[in-house]
């Protein structure tokens, strides 16, 4: 027994990938172990591994967690990424919330019909730049800060960065009229566990490509 | 200022029905403004109230909290409902997770056309009996203790109940294989505070009907 979290999902980012960048920038190494095929879920749900049934799933200190929220939640505040009280802790709550949201938009885009693909990455560019981007851009503004919350390094700095960069493999200069936020994407991309995990060979998933849409859907249906 | 919590959501269940059973499964009297209108809607866009220009919202201690699950963590925290360290607030996390998948399959029947809606119906049943409930029902049977986490009223057994009382609306007898869940329906809804919300004339809220989805489509229709 390694003592390691271990990760069990499929080969991409999903529902896990945020599990994957809090412990990557809380420094907490992690196996992973990847559903290739029905039969692989299958297993897990038979042993009573998986307390709805679904993944992410996460065995961490001599637990089998599910849910990525809670699972989110228990490894920032077990590694300090939740602020230092329960008004830091509603605020990260607040910006957390938010970008699942718009992360929910930007995960579903390859699942999406082809006749309704154009009008749902329309749908996600106005959302991330009238909705999102410009609440964070404020509060970075308004405060000056490093950082959104407590002047220190949280879950909603990771999850932020997180969904930064993968508004920007949508489009690439997503942050043109956000120039907090470009600052902030450079600041905490070089935060030396967020850097690591950011370099090839690290355990940070592709997005998902059309092709392996079906590969997914043979899974989980 | 009151001091009391302000919950602004139209009159209807929506998100900020767990908000509401939160805050009268602990006791907390709070007061509702009901969005009725666009006109009302507009009123909080424009003046910066709603941080993602959604509701619900909640003023709280000189917070104007957005995001359901941000203001039902923060008065868990505040009331004493989140466990007593982290093991416990990540099961009861857990927990709540689950009967916020399971309540979400409930949440906007109402607006659904009569086919799609019978058969999201059926499906959450069966989700109810096969996925959720037997979760439940098997964590008060291996540790047979009256609440699900830490032997305490927890944010997790609160969201039980709700969970629980609404599949009930829409097939009965859904706990006739789940004796536990049956003993814990009833031992939670003796709580005092919570009796006092499943009467008549509490802020609870009842099933949405043509009236509110009517209202809801006129207010958020761009």
């Amino acid at each position: 027994m390694s003592g390691k979290p271990k990760l069990h999902y499929f080969n991409g980012r999903g529902r896990m990938e945020s599990i994957r960048w809090l412990l990557a920038a809380a420094g907490v190494e992690f196996e992973e172990c990847f559903l290739e095929t029905k039969d692989d879920l299958t297993k897990l749900q038979k042993d009573g591994s998986l307390l709805f049934q679904q993944v992410p799933m996460v065995e961490i200190d001599g637990m089998k967690m599910v849910q990525s929220r809670a699972i989110g939640n228990y490894i920032a505040t077990k590694y300090n990424l939740y602020g230092n009280d329960l008004k830091e802790r509603a605020l990260i709550d607040m910006y957390v919330e938010a970008v699942i949201d718009l992360n929910e938009l930007l995960m579903t885009h390859a699942f999406q019909p082809a006749d309704k693909k154009a009008q749902h990455f329309a749908t996600i560019m106005d959302k991330a730049t009238n909705r999102y981007f410009p609440v964070y851009e404020k509060v970075l503004k308004d405060h000056g800060q490093d950082f959104l919350v407590g002047n220190r390094f949280s879950k909603a700095d990771v999850q932020l960065l997180e969904t930064l960069l993968m508004a920007e493999e949508c489009k690439p200069d997503i942050l043109a009229k956000f120039p907090f936020l470009q600052s902030f994407k450079a600041r905490i991309s070089n935060i030396p566990t967020i850097k690591k995990f950011l370099q090839p060979g690290s355990q940070r998933k592709p997005p998902l490509h059309e092709k392996d849409v079906p590969k997914l859907m043979k899974i989980f249906h | 200022m009151a001091g009391k919590p302000k919950l602004h959501y139209p009159n209807g269940r929506g998100r900020t029905e767990s908000i509401r059973w939160l805050l009268a499964a602990a006791g907390v009297e709070f007061e509702e403004e009901f969005i009725e209108t666009k006109e009302d809607l507009l009123k909080l866009l424009n003046d910066g109230s709603l941080l993602f220009q959604q509701v619900p919202m909640v003023e709280i201690d000189g917070m104007k909290m957005v995001q359901t699950r941000a203001i039902l963590s923060y008065i868990a925290a505040k009331y004493n409902l989140y466990g007593k360290d982290l093991k416990e607030r990540a099961w009861i996390d857990i927990y709540v997770e689950g009967t916020t998948e399971l309540m979400g399959m409930m949440m906007f029947l109402a607006f659904q056309a009569a086919g799609t809606k019978e058969k999201n119906i059926a499906l959450m049943i069966e989700r109810a009996t096969t996925r959720y409930f037997p979760a439940y029902e098997k964590a008060l049977k291996d540790h047979g203790h009256d609440y699900l986490v830490g032997n305490k009223l927890s944010w997790a057994d609160i969201h039980l109940l709700e969970a629980i009382l609404m599949v009930e609306e829409y097939k009965p007898d859904i706990l006739s294989t789940f004796p536990l869940l049956q003993a814990f329906k009833g031992r939670t809804s003796n709580i005092p505070t919570i009796k006092k919300f499943l009467q008549p004339g509490s802020q609870r809220k009842p099933p949405s009907d043509e009236k509110f989805v009517a209202t809801v489509t006129k207010i958020f229709n761009t």
